[in-house]
């Protein structure tokens, strides 16, 4: 095979999947209304809510975990230059800015690509083997409706959930490196944060969360709807989920964050 | 003769090149057994994935009440398969549910019934295949037989015209096995079910056959009443129920594979 044939082909490929994975987004937008409580079928709206617990309640010690120290060491590393400059009080802008319009969903939908999109990617993988598709199909029942769309909702309602609870956690520990350097108190700390942080830094975070959302559960979905073949299969679908998932992440991260800079410019 | 409830036409089915299926054609008319007997690879599960519309065939025509699967809209391949009730080989219950949640799934999802009557009628499918104190148990926690059993309750939930049964009886004992031969002659007779039942079980084929078809590599060689089948002699079908192994080592491919291992190829000639 020529340089050109595999240039070519990896194309080929690519569009393919991301053909396939917009199908499917389609598909489980389509069915998302009928996840929903009063309007959608009670047994959707109740396998939503265990999600919401999986993927969103079970992650809040790690995600507090992650931001408390991506937060401190953000705010260690820039004082550390800033303090040269006497601009310490940066540091809160450094902070603030940086996780309500980044740092906070980054890390929020990178920690659920490795939790939930490795799960969801087995669960559905496994389901795959052992016939339980097939069988849903049989039964005239819409995988993508019964198995994808209460995820998508779930993670649509918690992960924007995680990412304010992500950027509440590393603002704080902002707050402690603060206290810790130049006894400013909490309330104060606080004061500045308001006044340096617009809603757009927070609304253009959240609509990044809800992009990453939607990237990890229909990838994490799709590895595992292409399985085939045994155990092994599973194994691999899930480890793709977490490197497709990750890099998709990064690339709309780069992306929204390019146009929100030429938006704002 | 009535319009058959199956219709399989010229089937054929081809995966990278590998013929599976050669130009099958089988007609399962209504309220008939129909045993697809056939050895190991000989296309028995290929087959049954493409009636069931979970594949699309290569070539060929499937019709289902007299309507083409792979042709057809969404929404009447929704509608064959709500008459459609599938038990799989592995039984295929929802492991994340228990037993009554995966019979009642179909009920729940395709009908608008209230509650306690998709209660009762869960109770009442588990019931009739031996199962009615099993309902709140998980799948993993049943018998090999206890999961077929459960697979066949969630199959005929719907009260499905056709029921269809990949290998019933595989892995099970021979009394449970008999067990679930008469639990297909049952559904048979109560509810009038056209039933397709593939196997390579002999003894369970012609316990609850109305006819038998056969595969060998991808093509239909016999097509008949379960007692003319049994006295054909045709001599792959008579291979099969005489029980006679292939001479795997005096086979041509076998042969030439060794020479080929050993680097003969060029030595014969």
């Amino acid at each position: 095979m020529n340089a050109l044939e595999a240039i070519g082909s990896g194309v080929i490929q690519g569009l393919d999947y991301v053909g396939g994975l917009t199908m499917q987004f389609w598909s489980g937008l389509r069915a998302s209304p009928r996840v929903l409580p009063f309007a959608g079928r009670r047994s959707r709206w109740q396998t939503a809510m265990r999600q919401m617990a999986a993927i969103g309640v079970d992650a809040l010690p790690i995600v507090a975990l992650m931001s408390v120290c991506a937060g401190f060491i953000l705010a260690m590393q820039t004082g550390t230059y800033l303090k040269r400059y006497g601009a310490l009080q940066y540091v809160m802008d450094v902070v603030a800015i940086g996780f309500t319009r980044e740092l906070g969903p980054l890390l929020t939908a990178l920690i659920i690509c490795g939790r939930s999109g490795s799960a969801f990617s087995a669960e559905i993988g496994t389901m795959v083997v052992t016939n339980e598709i097939d069988a849903l199909r049989t039964m005239a029942i819409d995988p993508i409706e019964l198995v994808l769309t209460p995820k998508y909702v779930a993670a649509m309602i918690v992960i924007p959930c995680l990412t304010i609870m992500s950027n509440t956690f590393g603002i704080l520990a902002g707050a402690a490196f603060m206290y810790i350097s130049t006894k400013i108190r909490l309330a104060m700390y606080l004061q500045y944060i308001f006044n340096s942080i617009e809603m757009r830094d927070i609304f253009t975070g959240l609509l990044k969360s809800l992009v990453f959302a939607t990237i990890i559960v229909n990838v994490g979905c799709m590895e595992g709807f292409k399985v085939k073949g045994g155990a092994d299969a599973v194994g691999r679908s899930t480890t793709s989920a977490v490197v497709r998932s990750t890099y998709l992440v990064i690339l709309a991260d780069a992306f929204f964050t390019a146009i929100f800079y030429l938006v704002h410019k | 003769m009535a319009d058959p409830m199956i219709a399989v036409d010229n089937l054929t089915v081809e995966y990278d090149g590998n013929r599976v299926l050669n130009g099958v054609s089988l007609d399962i008319q209504r309220d008939e057994v129909m045993v697809l007997l056939g050895g190991s690879g000989s296309g028995k599960t290929t087959m049954l994935r493409h009636i069931i519309g979970l594949e699309p065939p290569t070539s060929g025509t499937v019709r289902v009440r007299g309507v083409d699967i792979n042709r057809c809209s969404a929404k009447e391949l929704k509608a064959i398969r709500c008459t459609m009730g599938v038990a799989f080989q592995e039984s295929a219950l929802f492991n994340s549910l228990s037993v009554e949640e995966n019979v009642d799934l179909p009920l729940r999802e395709l009908t608008t019934l209230a509650d306690p009557i998709i209660e009762i009628m869960t109770y009442m499918k588990l019931a009739a295949v031996g199962l009615g104190e099993a309902g709140k148990r998980m799948p993993q926690e049943l018998s090999g037989g206890m999961k077929k059993r459960a697979a066949i309750a969630r199959a005929t939930a719907l009260d499905p015209e056709i029921l269809i049964f990949d290998e019933p009886s595989a892995g099970l004992d021979p009394i449970v096995a008999a067990g679930l031969d008469e639990l297909i002659l049952f559904l048979k007779r109560a509810f009038h079910m056209t039933i397709l039942v593939v196997t390579h079980e002999l003894a369970s084929a012609f316990r609850i056959a109305d006819r038998v078809a056969m595969l060998y590599e991808g093509s239909l060689i016999a097509v008949d009443s379960k007692d003319a089948f049994r006295a054909s002699t045709q001599p792959r079908v008579r291979q099969f129920l005489d029980r006679v192994p292939d001479p795997i080592t005096e086979s041509k491919a076998v042969q030439e594979h060794i020479r080929e291992l050993a680097g003969l190829t060029g030595a014969k000639n």
